[in-house]
């Protein structure tokens, strides 16, 4: 029984954190708030150079080769810096999907450019029902002699605009999880439009993106036809799983933030930090944020190690850190006082990310539930 | 990060499991009735610490010639504490030796001392209470006035204890009492350990809020104590303390309990019907076990972290330093809810006509309230996490 970090993840996370200071400061998240993608092509490829565009991609295919809780460790550095950009989307959850599903010729196409950060990809699930369960997949992909026609709407598409392929989960028969299929449909194809969606947190743009008879040859299935919700329901625990981790980043960041500005600001002739009621709002805070790193770590190892846990920590992880986020950036911001509600001080950027992370792949009493199921209470 | 457990360590387990099948003393309801400090039960509580040491389960990191095992392996004494609890073994009596006089005799102890009193700890044979807080000295313990004056080669001890669980029955009390009076209140204070069959000592039981008297005023009244007693320098008891203290708050909060408790929770909640259907069915209600079974799991995994440090030598840190606070409020929650659950069931006592699960979630609601309050209030354990863990600055 070793329940500990290894040394190369400990590495890890001292260069992500030492790397992300450097490259990503909070000036640089407040440029990309102006910015009309809201993304860095500099840092996406600083990025890649230190691999971690690849971290979960085979070395067979330019990756690293490494698992879930590589990942975790390297989102909890990417979460402390409110990282802008779409290496969730990209560098897990579409390059989850073609590792576990794809083809040999779409794994041979789109790894090693994934790999090198010189494709982005992106997942396109939720729909105007914004349902997470198969019933919600209703963008139609019709068979035809060549391959597939999509049309329909998809919500909510991360990251839309800067990706160079969208997995696109649609439906192909049926009404339920039988007859979902994922297809890869590239940005540019003809059909697809792209409207970007205003969001609060801008360091999470979102896209509804319009199928118009989008025509994909055969080779753009990922997977078995009709047989695609499998793949889905894995990347939804992986999704659980990322945010989690990108939340106790976060959250640490905000309560350090917090903690270090009480400790300068003087009221009443002192350190605001000696006032017990800023205390334990701080300890509370701490208290959240220990346990949840041992979830948090739990559940990136059962999603590679125990695949009989892997739903049921990614819910509890989901669950719990949206919670803890929320809470967490809430606090945060009132121990700033006045000046936390500013668009000058930089908490808002936390306090943002903790909403769309709390509610981005299903919130903490939608995966309650989901658990409730599961135990089978 | 492997969470499988090694061959030898599920073997043990596998040992240690079939030990308690058979070891285990079945619950004798004739003693149910008894008062905590009657003789019959005391002898009862100490044969089983005896049988579990004679067996090498208590204690094993204890240095061999103090009557341990001498055996470092963190691991296998938690697979034991693990398995005691999902026996549903008794707690044992010598508990307060064990985790909080005995580790501080380790460290601070004369060689002497360590000789004398650590093996009677391990078989029960003494048992020991701890005389810390005082009716003016609550979460500000180093305010205590209990005086102890050095005349020759004795103390003389006189003043008052409070909350002193066990002292009904135990045979020895580490004590803290002023001994400089005049000096700042950390650096007047010894650490003295106090025969309770002394000439001059009273103890009067209080009682609980549950009903049970478990824990003690006790009286001092010119109290001689050889000096010898002393543990740790003449007036440096508030450090010797603090290791003692640093032990009972950061002992390797086991979850076990916790998850034990969560189990029968859900079991409450799928059985019991609440407004004409099982609670479990009620969304509301749902919601709340999930939230909770969250908080166990994170505390579970949480403590396998520490275990993991501990195996590897690291030091404990902020982690270490919210079990008490989490631990504890977690732990009444859960009653609460099932308390929630139980309805119009809930207010029945121990022993009532249609109690369910007789009674023990009421009592365990109030129990757990007392255990967030003592060995330092949460709001204290939120003191120690902003100003040790976070370096806030001390109030006012």
């Amino acid at each position: 029984m070793d329940f500990s970090l290894s040394a190369e993840q400990e590495l890890l996370q001292n260069t992500a954190r030492e790397f992300l200071s450097q490259e990503c400061p909070p000036g640089l998240v407040r440029e990309l708030y102006d910015d009309p993608k809201g993304f860095s092509p500099e840092l996406h490829r600083k990025t890649a150079e230190l691999g971690w565009t690849g971290l979960l991609i085979p070395e067979a295919h330019g990756g690293l080769g490494l698992g879930m809780l590589d990942m975790a460790v390297l989102l909890e550095e990417i979460g402390r810096a409110v990282v802008p950009g779409p290496f969730v989307f990209s560098s897990v959850l579409t390059t989850l999907g073609l590792v576990q599903a794809g083809s040999p010729a779409q794994r041979e196409t789109w790894l090693p450019r994934l790999a090198a950060g010189q494709a982005i990809g992106t997942l396109a699930f939720l729909e105007a029902d914004d349902r997470l369960d198969a019933r919600g997949v209703r963008l139609k992909a019709k068979k035809t002699k060549h391959g597939y026609v999509l049309s329909g709407t998809k919500m909510f598409v991360p990251f839309a605009e800067v990706a160079d392929v969208l997995l696109v989960v649609a439906r192909t028969s049926g009404k339920a999880e039988q007859g979902v299929s994922l297809f890869l449909v590239e940005r540019q194809a003809p059909g697809l439009s792209l409207t970007p969606l205003d969001i609060v947190d801008q360091t999470r743009r979102v896209y509804r993106a319009e199928f118009q008879q989008v025509a994909v040859p055969k080779t753009a299935l990922v997977g078995k036809k009709d047989k695609g919700w499998k793949i889905v329901a894995r990347l939804l625990d992986a999704a659980c799983v990322a945010l989690a981790a990108d939340s106790l980043g976060g959250a640490q960041k905000a309560l350090d933030l917090a903690v270090e500005y009480t400790k300068t600001r003087t009221q009443f002739n002192r350190p605001i930090a000696s006032f017990q009621a800023l205390k334990h709002m701080a300890a509370e805070m701490a208290s959240d944020i220990e346990p949840a790193r041992s979830l948090v770590w739990y559940a990136a190892y059962a999603f590679d190690a125990l695949p009989a846990e892997a739903s049921r920590a990614a819910a509890l992880a989901k669950a719990r850190l949206s919670d803890v986020y929320a809470r967490t950036t809430n606090r945060a911001v009132q121990m700033h006082g006045g000046i936390g509600f500013t668009w000058e001080h930089d908490m808002h950027f936390w306090f943002k990310r903790a909403k769309w992370n709390e509610f981005a792949f299903g919130d903490a009493t939608y995966h309650r539930e989901r658990l409730a199921q599961l135990e089978g209470f | 990060m492997d969470l499988s457990y090694s061959k030898q360590d599920k073997a043990f387990r596998k040992q240690v499991r079939a030990w308690m099948k058979k070891n285990v003393p079945k619950k004798d309801k004739s003693l149910s009735t008894l008062a905590p400090d009657d003789p019959r039960r005391i002898e009862r509580a100490k044969a089983w610490q005896r049988s579990l040491h004679r067996t090498g389960y208590v204690a094993r990191g204890w240095p061999k010639e103090y009557g341990g095992q001498g055996d470092s392996d963190v691991m296998r004494q938690t697979i034991v504490n693990e398995e005691l609890i999902l026996a549903r073994a008794p707690g044992l009596i010598g508990a307060s030796g064990l985790t909080m006089l005995g580790p501080t005799l380790l460290q601070c102890g004369t060689e002497q001392q360590k000789q004398r009193y650590l093996p009677t700890v391990l078989t029960a044979e003494e048992i020991w209470c701890q005389g810390y807080s005082e009716p003016g000295s609550g979460s500000d313990l180093a305010s205590l006035r209990t005086r102890a004056e050095l005349v020759g080669d004795e103390f003389i001890i006189n003043g008052q204890k409070v909350w002193t669980s066990g002292a009904q029955f135990s045979d020895w009390m580490f004590c803290l009492v002023r001994t400089d009076p005049d000096a700042p209140k950390h650096r007047g204070i010894s650490y003295v350990l106090i025969d309770m069959k002394t000439p001059g000592i009273t103890v009067r039981p209080l009682v609980q809020m549950t009903g049970d008297a478990g824990f003690n005023e006790v009286f001092f009244e010119d109290v001689r104590v050889p000096r010898d007693n002393l543990v740790g320098d003449l007036h440096q008891g508030w450090m010797v303390a603090n290791a003692t203290l640093f032990h009972e708050r950061n002992m390797l909060g086991s979850t076990t309990r916790t998850q034990m408790m969560m189990h029968n929770l859900l079991r409450l909640a799928r059985s019991h019907r609440r407004y004409g259907k099982p609670a479990a069915e009620d969304p509301v209600i749902r919601q709340k076990l999930a939230e909770l079974l969250g908080r166990v799991e994170a505390m579970k995994y949480h403590s396998l972290r520490q275990l993991t440090d501990v195996i590897k030598g690291r030091r404990a840190g902020l982690g270490a330093m919210v079990n008490k606070l989490v631990g504890t409020e977690l732990n009444h929650d859960i009653c609460a809810l099932a308390l929630e659950i139980m309805n119009s069931y809930a207010p029945l006592k121990r022993g009532a006509d249609r109690v369910i699960d007789n009674g023990v979630w009421q009592y365990e609601f109030m129990f757990t309230l007392g255990l967030i309050i003592g060995g330092g209030t949460s709001q204290i354990q939120k003191n120690i996490i902003s100003e040790r863990g976070l370096g806030m600055p001390k109030s006012g």
